[in-house]
């Protein structure tokens, strides 16, 4: 299988790479339009802040070819984020996102001092849909479990996040009965807001899951 | 719901890591990969590497270890210890590590957490913030002062502690690493008061550190104490707690966190 994960100066490519390279899988780190278009699968990971890694995919020129791509396509974190329309991060009026999703991504507010931002630790999923989330056997299918399992716990870092839509395919919660969009997806464009690379057991069978499951 | 975090420290000198263990079954316990590995696999939620090296080939053995780290374990690290370069910091993070802790040198010239927090994000930039109890004999825990030191607690930084940590964290800082130079080693439990204010005073999440001797300690500094997550090293190191058992007994207690298992 050809891996592509996209290489635009956005963050920790490295733990991507290492992720796949547990999972026996080798992978092309490249910005190269044409080999990422061969590849089988597509990961796009993400870290920092939105402007300055949408510049970044602009002068690589991946702005444009992003969005033409059809094999199934993973974004994490950031890289999930960038996919929507627009953020509330960035200087003055936010910034432009690649658009393939139709979500605005919004910065978290915390009710009180106790809820800290970044939302940052071990949270549970829930609602989850598609062969993405399949045989993580939590308790992720359905509405927040009472007592979830280690299996529902994924690693998040973020301080903005893209609200629940049709385009959900995942939930967690911040804070508890608020919930927000831990996974996205449009035809062939996923993506996931924690780090799937540093999820433990349940991320390594997430990346398995978009590695061999029918995602399209 | 979010979970509270369960932080394992591993003091690293020369890439081994120098302070004992008595795991069994770890057929090298100075090997702070495998030891790294082996918490991951207990269902440690996170990982410090504190690197106490002092030498000029540091740069390099470090960077090596954290790639090491990063290839072997599935869980997020900070690696911490002397690093002020930004040339470093980026060196570290794309290496493989999640978090850079920065101490001494963001008290020197504050201005370079708003610089790395602007260039690699809040989330990789961790202000690690050694404080000592200077007040003699305090009534309460409202007569406390605490000063931040360097070098071990051996000198006085001139900062007031809960003050400097408002100023990192608005200056850009994803998250504050607090330990109390005044209860680290004694196994008395955490400063509870400090951590208290310090959770309350400031937006980011806290990293209690300095102190954990029983299981009732994280629960104490966890739920009254208000951080977000307990670091703790020996009595990880020597078995005195598994992560398990301390991880069932935070559950019983009603501390939200992730189940081993």
């Amino acid at each position: 299988m050809n891996i592509a994960v996209i290489d635009y100066q956005g963050g920790n490519v490295q733990s991507v790479l290492f992720a796949l390279e547990r999972l026996g899988m080798n992978a092309t780190l490249t910005s190269d339009p044409e080999v990422i278009r061969r590849a089988d699968r597509v990961l796009f990971p993400g870290e920092g802040e939105a402007s300055s890694a949408m510049r970044a995919l602009r002068a690589a020129g991946l702005d444009k070819v992003l969005p033409t791509l059809t094999q199934p396509f993973l974004g994490i974190c950031l890289g999930m984020q960038l996919l929507g329309r627009h953020s509330e991060e960035g200087p003055a009026g936010g910034t432009e996102l690649l658009g393939m999703l139709p979500f605005d991504v919004v910065r978290f507010t915390p009710p009180d001092a106790a809820h800290k931002v970044p939302h940052m630790g071990w949270n549970n999923l829930h609602d989850l849909q598609t062969p993405l989330f399949e045989n993580l056997g939590g308790g992720g299918a359905g509405p927040p479990a009472a007592v979830p399992t280690a299996a529902d716990y994924v690693y998040f870092v973020h301080s903005f996040y893209a609200p629940v839509g049709d385009y959900t395919i995942a939930q967690a919660s911040y804070p508890a009965g608020a919930p927000f969009s831990a996974g996205v997806r449009y035809r062939n464009f996923y993506g996931v807001q924690f780090h799937v690379e540093k999820s433990g057991p349940a991320g390594e069978q997430i990346l398995k899951n978009f590695l061999v499951a029918d995602l399209t | 719901m979010l979970t509270k975090r369960l932080i394992a420290c591993l003091d690293v000198q020369n890439g081994r890591t120098v302070k004992g263990t008595n795991f069994v079954n770890l057929r090298d316990a100075g090997d702070p990969v495998a030891l790294a590995a082996r918490y991951a696999q207990e269902g440690i939620d996170e990982l410090v590497l504190l690197d106490i090296t002092a030498t000029v080939e540091k740069r390099r053995t470090l960077i090596e270890l954290v790639r090491n780290v990063a290839r072997e374990v599935n869980i997020p690290f900070t690696v911490g210890g002397g690093i002020g370069a930004v040339a470093d910091v980026e060196a570290l993070l794309l290496s493989g590590a999640d978090k850079v802790s920065l101490n001494s040198s963001v008290l020197r010239e504050p201005g370079l957490i708003d610089e790395l927090a602007r260039r690699f994000g809040s989330q990789a930039i961790v202000v690690a913030v050694d404080a000592r109890q200077t007040t003699e004999a305090p009534a309460t825990a409202a007569d406390e002062a605490w000063e931040v030191f360097t070098h071990g607690g051996r000198h006085p930084a001139g900062r007031e502690a809960l003050a400097w940590c408002r100023e990192a964290a608005e200056r850009g800082a994803g998250e504050i690493l607090l330990t109390s130079m005044s209860h680290d080693g004694t196994r008395d439990g955490y400063a509870l008061g400090l951590t208290r204010g310090v959770a309350a005073g400031v937006g980011i999440p806290v990293i209690a550190s300095g102190g954990a001797g029983v299981a009732a300690h994280f629960r104490d500094v966890l739920l009254p104490g208000g951080a977000e997550a307990a670091l703790a090293a020996s009595v990880f190191h020597f078995g005195d707690l598994s992560v398990a058992g301390l991880k069932n007994y935070l559950l019983t207690e009603g501390v939200a966190m992730r189940p081993v298992g």
